[in-house]
Formats: structure tokens, sequence, C-alpha cells
């Protein structure tokens, strides 16, 4: 028996392949629209200010979802407020409120060590999680899933030009929620698989990746989302190899799919970019 | 659709003001109101308002007090009726982003199409006539980054045109385009107020707005004048608006009144020049199709 194989003989292994998979695709396709909307560091701060809404989930019980969804609109209500309020730059106040969220989190799960584990909010917990937490998990990144492909129009165009979106009698507020809703739904399913430090890279590294391969939204919709769902369980598979965790190895292989597209994508690559500068010069000469 | 092109537009500014949250009073009891079609001009130094007044068009901020209505509706109607038209200025737009031309335009029509937004063939026919329009149907699928500046604004007014607006706003078209372009757009903003839309330009270049605007609003704060070019672009007018910002190239003889055999060449390297009689009040490039203008002068004259 091929070694290559022995993950798929134990049920964990399966589960975390088909979480992460799952997880990573629709992570995937939300960040096509948030490494366009310019939002990395608003998916950095919501997949922290999360923390405390999940540690209060665990500690009375309340389903994870809930938590997080509450946690995260609070931590975008708050920036808000902070910006309208004050003259502090926006990457300032952001600064500000997610690590506040994210050391109250870290004070809730120090005062009931009981209920919470650190480790496993920090560094994703996908191999040991409970049944319960896994359907939760899937059941989010499904919901949020469904709510992209029918929304995903009038999320380009806000994304794209909000101004336009309005004239034309979008409800533009509504839109910026479902977002930010999106993010913190994602950020507490991702947190699942890859920790609260990591999961801002499976919210935006796919698409940063996609953006490089092609110049039409939709393709980088379905390309992002490819790589999400296949870096994601192919990391959570490689994992048992290393016996690392699960984070680290999704992370790095998205991370390694990014450079090698960086170099060698075909029009916006380093490569490609260079020989155009080049033709380009040899024309003036030619023209000289 | 058919209704609103049947149907006069109207935009009434009424007593419009617009204090901002740092106390900054961006715009003063502000009134004016045009009627279709028509391409006026609204004109104003940097911070005079132009673009308070646009946010206010297009519901962006909250009126401190008065209002702006169209057809006599408040701007929410007048949004869902899909009746205002933003062709943004170049340095507003994304041009790094992965769309093509053809997939801006038809972000025109979401407003008209179901909430899933999925095109329809109708849609598509919208989106190839108004591209057809602007000459840039050849360039469907490029990238809009790919574009010349002059291409760029034509894809934005082919995404008004696909919108159906008829209270078009334009933020400095001219800005970046060459000249071929410049008379391109001039064009289609004449068929436009033909078809009997309302057209609001905010520009700095002063020298375009004589040629194809037929009403000007000076801004600064306040309105300052608002009505016919011919009345309201006078070199008193715009002194007062612009106060010292504005260049002065003083020529000795008037070109178009007394001294009809005598030509005045004016060269520029980028904007068109606006150029003034003696008395203060401008001097078109050529006298065809302003008969009744001379001759009202020759009247205040003699």
């Amino acid at each position: 028996m091929s070694e290559w194989v022995i993950p798929f003989h134990y049920d964990y292994m399966i589960k975390a392949m088909i979480a992460c998979g799952l997880i990573g695709l629709t992570c995937g396709l939300l960040s096509a629209f948030l490494t366009l909307k310019g939002w990395s560091l608003m998916g950095d701060a919501l997949s922290h200010a999360v923390v405390p809404g999940v540690a209060v989930a665990y500690i009375i019980g309340w389903p994870l979802a809930l938590g997080s969804f509450f946690a995260g609109l609070f931590a975008a209500a708050a920036m808000a407020v902070v910006k309208a309020k004050s003259q502090i730059r926006e990457d300032a106040v952001i600064g500000i409120v997610f690590t506040t969220f994210f050391a109250f989190g870290l004070l809730l799960i120090g005062l009931y060590p009981a209920q919470v584990d650190l480790k496993s909010i920090i560094h994703g917990n996908i191999l040991g999680i409970a049944d319960r937490d896994l359907w939760q998990v899937l059941g989010i990144s499904v919901f949020c899933l469904f709510i992209i492909c029918v929304k995903w129009r009038d999320l380009m165009l806000f994304c794209f030009d909000v101004v336009q979106a309005k004239t034309i009698g979008l409800r533009v507020g509504l839109l910026h929620g479902l977002l930010l809703g999106l993010v913190s739904a994602m950020a507490v399913a991702a947190l699942q698989a890859v920790g609260a430090i990591l999961v801002v890279a499976m919210l935006i590294t796919p698409g940063a990746t996609a953006y490089l391969l092609t110049d039409r939204f939709p393709r980088m919709m379905l390309l992002s989302t490819l790589l999400g769902a296949v870096t994601a369980s192919v990391g959570a598979y490689a994992s048992y190899f290393i016996n690392g965790s699960p984070g680290g190895c999704i992370v790095t292989l998205q991370t390694l799919v990014f450079l090698l597209c960086w170099i060698f994508a075909p029009k916006h690559g380093m490569l490609a970019q260079g020989r155009q500068k080049n033709a380009s010069a040899e024309r003036k000469e030619e023209q000289a | 659709m058919i209704e609103h092109a049947t149907k006069q537009m109207s935009l009434t500014v009424d007593d419009l003001s617009v204090v901002y949250g740092n106390g900054n009073a961006a715009l003063q009891g502000a009134t004016f109101s045009l009627h279709g079609g028509t391409i006026c001009a609204l004109v104003g130094i940097n911070g005079s308002g132009k673009s308070t007044l646009f946010k206010s068009i297009m519901g962006f901020v909250r009126p401190t007090s008065g209002a702006v209505k169209i057809n006599g509706a408040d701007i929410k109607t007048a949004l869902k009726n899909q009746l205002v038209a933003y062709v943004p200025q170049s340095e507003e737009v994304d041009w790094s982003f992965p769309v093509s031309v053809a997939d801006v335009v038809m972000m025109g029509c979401y407003g008209k199409m179901n909430w899933m937004r999925i095109p329809r063939k109708f849609d598509h026919e919208v989106v190839e006539k108004s591209l057809r329009r602007v000459a840039m149907w050849d360039f469907r699928d490029r990238q809009i980054g790919e574009l010349s500046g002059g291409q760029k604004k034509r894809v934005f007014l082919a995404r008004a045109l696909a919108q159906g607006g008829r209270m078009i706003l334009l933020d400095e078209p001219f800005t970046g385009v060459d000249v071929k372009t410049e008379d391109a757009i001039i064009d289609l903003l004449r068929e436009l107020r033909e078809e009997g839309a309302v057209i609001l330009v905010s520009t700095h270049n002063l020298g375009a707005v004589p040629e194809f605007c037929d009403q000007v609003v000076l801004i600064n704060r306040k309105v300052l004048a608002y009505g016919a070019t011919d009345e309201i672009f006078t070199e008193q007018n715009l002194t007062a608006a612009f106060g010292g910002q504005l260049r002065h190239f003083h020529f000795e003889q008037s070109t178009i009144q007394r001294h009809d055999g005598r030509a005045v060449k004016v060269l520029t390297d980028d904007e068109r020049p606006l150029v003034f009689g003696k008395d203060g009040h401008l001097e078109y490039k050529n006298r065809e199709g302003r008969e009744e203008l001379i001759k009202s002068r020759r009247k205040e004259t003699e």
C-alpha cells in the first residue's frame, strides 16, 4: 500500500481535508472582492476582532456563528464611530480597534481557561474539531458561498465604483454591511482551519494570486476559488506527513503558489513584464 | 424608459445649503433650475462647492436646508428611476480593476435588471448600441486600463448612455482628453441635448464653455449668477467668481464687433482660451450661427 493514501484511512484527516477545502473555497471566492476593494487590513482586523465573539460563544454555549457575527459587527461599528468622531486616520483606527478586540478576547480566554482553548483559537483546530463545530463551520461556508453566488455582480460594482452603485439606486450601505458580514462569518470558519493569526492569508492570498492571472473579474473569481479550495485541502493533507499544523501548511502552500504566479504569470508576472519592457524599449530604438 | 424619453426633464435646486460635520459650509442657499434639453456648465474655483452640488444631486450628502428635485420629485425617486447618470473624473476610477470595456458599460444597466443582475438579450443590445455610439465597440474586450485618456472617457459616457440617464453629470470631461475626442464628446452631448436631457458639466476649461454650453451656473458657495452663456459668461462675472485666479491677456482690438476685418489669433497649448471684447462680452471663434447676437450687440453700441 502506498504511503500517500494513508491520510485517507483516518476519519479525522478526511474530515479536515473536506472542511478545509470548503472553507478555502469560500474564502478564496471572498478574497477576490477583498483584494480589489482594498480591504486587506479590514480582513485582518475582522479576523482578530471575532476572537472575543468566539470566546463568548464557547463560554455561554452559543453557536460560534452568532458570537462572531456580533463581534464582527460590533468591531465594524466601533471603527466607523471612531473614524467619524476623531481626526485619526483610518488605518490607525483599524489598528486600535482590532487589537482592542483581540486583547479582550485573550482576556476572556484567560479568565475561562476551562471552556476555551487558547491554542485552538490562535492556531486553529481542524484536526480535533468537534462534530457540532464542524457542521457550523460547513454551514457558514455554504451560506456565504450562496450569498456571494447570487449577489456577486452587486458586490463587484460596489468594489469597483461605489458612486455608480449609488446613482443607479443600489443600497450601498447594505452592500457594505453584507461584505463586512461575509468577512466576519468566514473569519470564524477560517479560524477553525488555520487559526486567528493566519485567517487573513486565506482571505487575501488567493485573490491576489488570481489577480495576477487574469483581467476579467468572473475568471478571477473562479481562479481564486479554485486556488483557495485546492491549497486548503492539499495543505491539510500535507500536514499529516510533516506532522505540522494544517494552518501553517495551507498558508505556506498559498504563498508558494502566489510566488510562482508572481514570477511566471503570462501577462502580469515579473518575467512577462520584463519582456514587455524590453520589447517596448526595442520598439523605441527602432523608431529612433 | 420610453416614458422618461418623452418627458421634459427638469432640475431644481432650491435654497440648497450643505454644512459638513466639520463645520465647513460648502453651499449656502444655492438656487437655480434647468430644463431639458440643455447643456449647462458649472464653473467655479476649487472648493467653491461644485463637487458638493454634484454630491447633492446624486444624493450623497444630505442638505442642511433646501432641496434638490428632479422632475419635481426627490432625489431618491430619481435615482430609483435611473434618471441620474454620472461620468466620473479619471482619477476616481480604479483602472487596474479586472473588468473589460463591455463589463463597465453593462454595469450601467444593473439598475434595470432583476435582483441577480443577469443580463438579458436586451441589455447586451443596449451595451452594443451605447458602445457603437461612442465608437468604442471595437475595444469592447479590452481591460479598461489599456485605453488612452480619451477612450477611457468615452467608455464611461457609454455607461451613462446604457443607463439611459436623463440628468447627466460630467466631472471635468476634458482633462486628459485629446482635441479630437473633445469634439466627439461635445457632439455627443449636443445629441443628448436634442433628445431632451439635462447635462451639467463641471469644468475648469473656461474656453470650451461658450462653444458647447447653452447655460452657465457660476458658483462660489452661493450661486453667483446663472442663465444663458452669452449673458452670464462675462469678464465681470468671471472675475467675481474667480477673484485673482485667472490669467489675463489683453488685446487692444475686438475680433467680432467693429474691427471685423482684422483677425486676432490666440494660441494655447492645452485648454481652449476664453476671449472677451472690450466691454467684457464673450467673443466667439466664428460668426456663423450667431447673427442674432451680433445684431443685438451692434444695437447696444450704436
